[in-house]
């Protein structure tokens, strides 16, 4: 089908309301489509699959970008709205086309707020969701599905699934929103989540202190082993941190009292005195190191035990960034280290086998088409489990009509 | 079906004929679990003592096509760990090694059937506990907790299960062994872990379980408040939560429970006039800021009309108060012969509400509620208290329970928090989830488990969800009008 004929032919489903306006529109992509509700990506996603349309599922676009190949691309830009924000009840329901930092604000101004802090710039709620996206708030607050209570997914082959709730503990059924999140549209389109909130925290410092990467990472073993909770506790290289050398940053949350014992506490801990940010300067900071993730083209996270951070670091700059001279950031409770640079689909296929070894996962979150197509989003999978991903598919997108290169091509 | 005597012989085989109980008394033994209402006989009782004879025991399972149902030390509450049709109960008790505690990246391999508070135990020269901490957790397992996605009153500030289990080795039905997650953080895949921690022994028997350990806190305070109305007390958690103070628990007990506790060796210094009493737990690696924490709950609960606030002075007093919430369900047994311990969550600014239409429907019939509950996370326990000997009374039960997991729907909330969906909550099912989502269900179930041998006839209503599904694949699709 011709993309005009496509375009007609959505046209006739879901009406003009679904199109982008006519300045928005770039012939050299395949036709964008905005459906405004879960029933319009229903309609367009169960029609894709009768008619074996291939489906690129697109956020803001500025952290993944549209695969060539696609037939048409389902724009998530009009579902967008938020609402109900229940502060009592530390719950919010949001449509996940709305950007990260227009939800920020909007929970803000209620006095609450959603305790992760994403990597990226102008990035989706969906584009979080999908890709599993965690920032340093991982380390006290969880990671991002543990702030999911429920959501909606449109499947590949248009059934619109309610998942979960708007209740902060709920075990009614199989947890289907474990299977949309951090699975890059593989089994459908989140469409709308539930989220749990927090109060804003009354209290809110971040200690920095810089020194050599090893010296750091047994800093903030230090920090850990004198009971100190911190909210974040992350180890930035010197192009994440924006300047010259490492740098352990340690953000405290929590009442007055909190934060005050434990910063006395953490400071006690560091081998000189930190540097204390707080308020503006301190969202600064963070913006700035956050955003910074992705002025290159690939991101990847590796899992690793907390005690084997130095020797995953070292397997990450041996396979990638020997000069050290990239995005690296290590949420140092969780294990997991976060890496932004450029690199070719043999020498992250090279890194992921290498990892493997060591038992430590390697997921591909973001890079150009062809090295995501070529290296798969996963694909180190351990025993049994690549036959039941492969049944998940089925089960879900029965068509394969997503394009979400989960595993290596064959 | 029945196991076959051919099948049993070759299980006995297998686990030594010691292990296989086929007697009618031990099968009443394995009849019910900690849900007086629902009873099925197993059809044999299967006792392995390591993975290995698990793995090969499902082999011979499959072959034979029976069905199972793996079951930990049989606690739960919704009728999940009851065989039906004559399957066979695959007991995983003998399986209660810690096979590896790791400190420095807070970690532990355990066996399904190691016991919630051992784990607990061995981690604490560490200074580490593990978390979630179910009012059963003297008994219940760690396999079963991973079954339920089991809760806890101290979840409210540190997660249930599915938050502290970071990789399982999973025997699928076939005998098939898979590895989910990794004990490195982040998955090797999808978030499959989290799609096995509560799916209720439907997909398959974990064999091995990594789980996070967390840091015992350093300063605890431990908060009674005592209130004329449950009213007043369900007002006191809202106020607490939105003002963004995380309470390591917020437990309430009703007037009608704390009456009971009291009469009961578990008697823990209630006030017995109350007609309702919270239980606040704060903690963290502070003294002094703990302590402030702790004041700042008690303006709450003041502002919100307690009678009074005390505060445990010592560790044992401490202890009192928690034994006489953790018991509260044995102590009930004072009121009658049986306890439906019913489980649903509410928004928590609907408690009040919610706890006023729970007294009207059971005076309306004549059933005797004590709440005992989790209010931090507005999880519900309405516990109806009746003599099964007595069919009207029995009936009465049936009928609050409906109208109470109808108000609690109604008032935008679930089921089920922590005990499951098992057989008891079969029938809500289709009042939170649409047919195309139970479909959906069935359809991730069958992915881990074709023949649907695993706890059949758990979870979803199957029959139920083969006559809702809308949509077929290669359906037409017609044009928005």
């Amino acid at each position: 089908m011709t993309p005009r004929a496509l375009t007609d032919r959505v046209r006739q489903l879901l009406g003009d309301a679904a199109l982008p306006s006519p300045s928005l529109r770039d012939a050299a992509l395949p036709p964008l489509v905005l459906p405004t509700d879960a029933a319009a990506c229903a309609l367009l996603l169960r029609t894709a699959s009768v008619e074996g349309w291939r489906v690129a599922v697109v956020g803001a676009g500025t952290w993944l970008s549209a695969p060539p190949g696609a037939d048409l691309r389902l724009g998530t830009a009009r579902l967008d709205a938020v609402g109900p924000v229940e502060p009592a009840d530390l719950v919010a329901t949001a449509q996940t086309g709305v950007r990260w930092d227009t939800l920020r604000r909007g929970l803000a101004d209620r006095h609450v707020w959603m305790a992760q802090d994403v990597p990226g710039r102008d990035r989706t709620l969906g584009s979080a969701l999908a890709t599993a996206t965690s920032g340093p708030l991982r380390c006290g607050f969880g990671a991002l599905r543990d702030q999911v209570l429920g959501l909606t997914l449109v499947t590949g082959d248009g059934r619109v699934l309610h998942v979960g709730g708007r209740v902060v503990k709920n075990v009614a059924g199989y947890d289907l929103a474990k299977l949309a999140l951090g699975t890059f549209g593989a089994f459908g389109v989140i469409a709308e989540a539930h989220l749990r909130l927090r109060a804003v925290p009354r209290a809110d410092v971040t200690l920095a202190v810089d020194g050599m990467r090893d010296a750091l990472l047994d800093v903030a073993r230090g920090v850990l082993d004198r009971g100190v909770p911190p909210a974040a506790l992350e180890l930035l290289s010197p192009a994440a941190a924006g300047h010259g050398t490492w740098r352990l940053a340690i953000r405290l949350l929590g009442t007055e009292a909190e934060v005050a014992a434990d910063q006395t506490e953490v400071q006690s801990a560091l081998p000189r005195a930190a540097t204390v940010l707080r308020g503006d300067e301190a969202a600064t900071f963070w913006r700035a190191f956050l955003e910074a993730s992705v002025a290159s083209p690939v991101t990847l996270r590796l899992g690793a035990s907390p005690s084997s951070l130095e020797d995953a670091l070292d397997l990450v700059a041996l396979h990638l960034d020997e000069r050290v001279a990239d995005w690296i950031a290590v949420t140092i409770p969780a294990g997991v280290t976060r890496w932004s640079g450029s690199a070719t689909a043999a020498a992250l296929a090279r890194l992921r086998r290498a990892a493997a070894e060591h038992e430590w996962p390697v997921t591909l979150e973001r890079a150009p088409w062809d090295v995501r197509a070529a290296v798969g989003h996963f694909g180190a999978y351990r025993e049994g489990v690549h036959r039941i991903v492969q049944g998940l598919r089925a089960a879900f997108d029965p068509a394969g009509i997503l394009m979400a290169p989960l595993d290596p091509a064959a | 079906m029945t196991i076959t005597a051919q099948a049993l012989d070759a299980v006995a085989g297998i686990v030594g004929p010691t292990w296989v109980r086929h007697d009618r008394a031990t099968r009443e033994v394995y009849a019910a679990d900690g849900l007086p209402t629902l009873h099925g006989l197993p059809g044999a009782v299967v006792l392995p003592g390591s993975r290995d004879e698990v793995i090969r025991v499902l082999r011979v399972l499959a072959h034979h096509s029976v069905p199972f149902v793996a079951r930990g030390a049989g606690t739960g509450l919704s009728g999940g760990a009851v065989a039906e049709a004559g399957g066979v109960i695959l007991g995983l008790t003998r399986l209660h090694r810690i096979l590896a505690m790791d400190p420095e990246n807070r970690r532990a391999v355990v066996e399904p059937g190691v016991v919630n508070a051992r784990l607990s135990d061995a981690a604490k020269p560490y200074g580490l506990h593990y978390a979630p901490d179910p009012s059963s957790q003297t008994a219940c397992t760690v396999g079963g907790n991973v079954a339920e996605n089991a809760g806890g009153p101290h979840c409210l500030k540190y997660g249930v299960t599915t938050q502290h289990v970071l990789a399982l080795e999973v025997a699928l039905p076939t005998g098939e062994v898979i590895e989910l997650g990794s004990a490195a953080g982040e998955p090797w895949g999808p978030d499959l872990v989290g799609v096995f921690v509560g799916s209720e022994g439907t997909f398959g028997v974990a064999t091995r379980i990594t789980v996070r350990l967390t840091p015992l806190p350093r300063a605890v305070r431990t908060l009674l408040a005592d209130f004329q109305s449950l009213r007043a007390a369900g007002e006191a958690v809202s106020a607490i939560i939105a003002s963004g103070i995380v309470p390591a628990a917020l437990e309430m007990m009703d007037g009608t429970c704390v009456r009971v506790v009291e009469a009961s060796i578990y008697r823990a210094g209630y006030p017995t006039d109350a007609a309702a009493v919270l239980l606040v737990e704060v903690d963290g690696r502070d003294e002094a800021a703990v302590a402030d924490l702790a004041e700042r709950a008690a303006a709450h609960l003041r502002a919100a009309g307690a009678r009074s606030v005390r505060a445990a002075r010592e560790q044992a007093e401490r202890d009192r108060l928690w034994q006489g919430r953790k018991k509260a369900f044995g102590a009930l047994g004072r009121l009658s012969p049986d306890l439906v311990v019913q489980d649903a969550v509410v928004p928590r600014t609907a408690l009040p509400d919610v706890l006023d239409a729970i007294s009207v429907i059971a005076a309306r019939h004549r059933v005797t509620v004590a709440n005992v509950f989790h209010a931090g996370d507005g999880n519900l326990h309405p516990n109806i208290t009746f003599d099964r000997r007595n069919a009207g009374e029995r009936e009465r039960v049936e009928r609050a329970a409906a109208e109470i997991m109808r108000v609690c729907v109604a008032a935008g909330g679930t089921i089920t928090g922590e005990h499951g969906v098992g057989m008891d909550k079969l029938r809500y099912m289709s009042d939170v989830f649409d047919a195309t989502t139970l479909g959906a269900m069935r359809d991730l179930r069958r992915v881990f488990d074709p023949a649907e041998r695993a706890n059949p006839g758990k979870v979803i209503p199957v029959r139920s969800c083969r006559e809702w599904r809308g949509w077929h694949r290669g359906t037409r699709v017609e044009p928005a009008s």
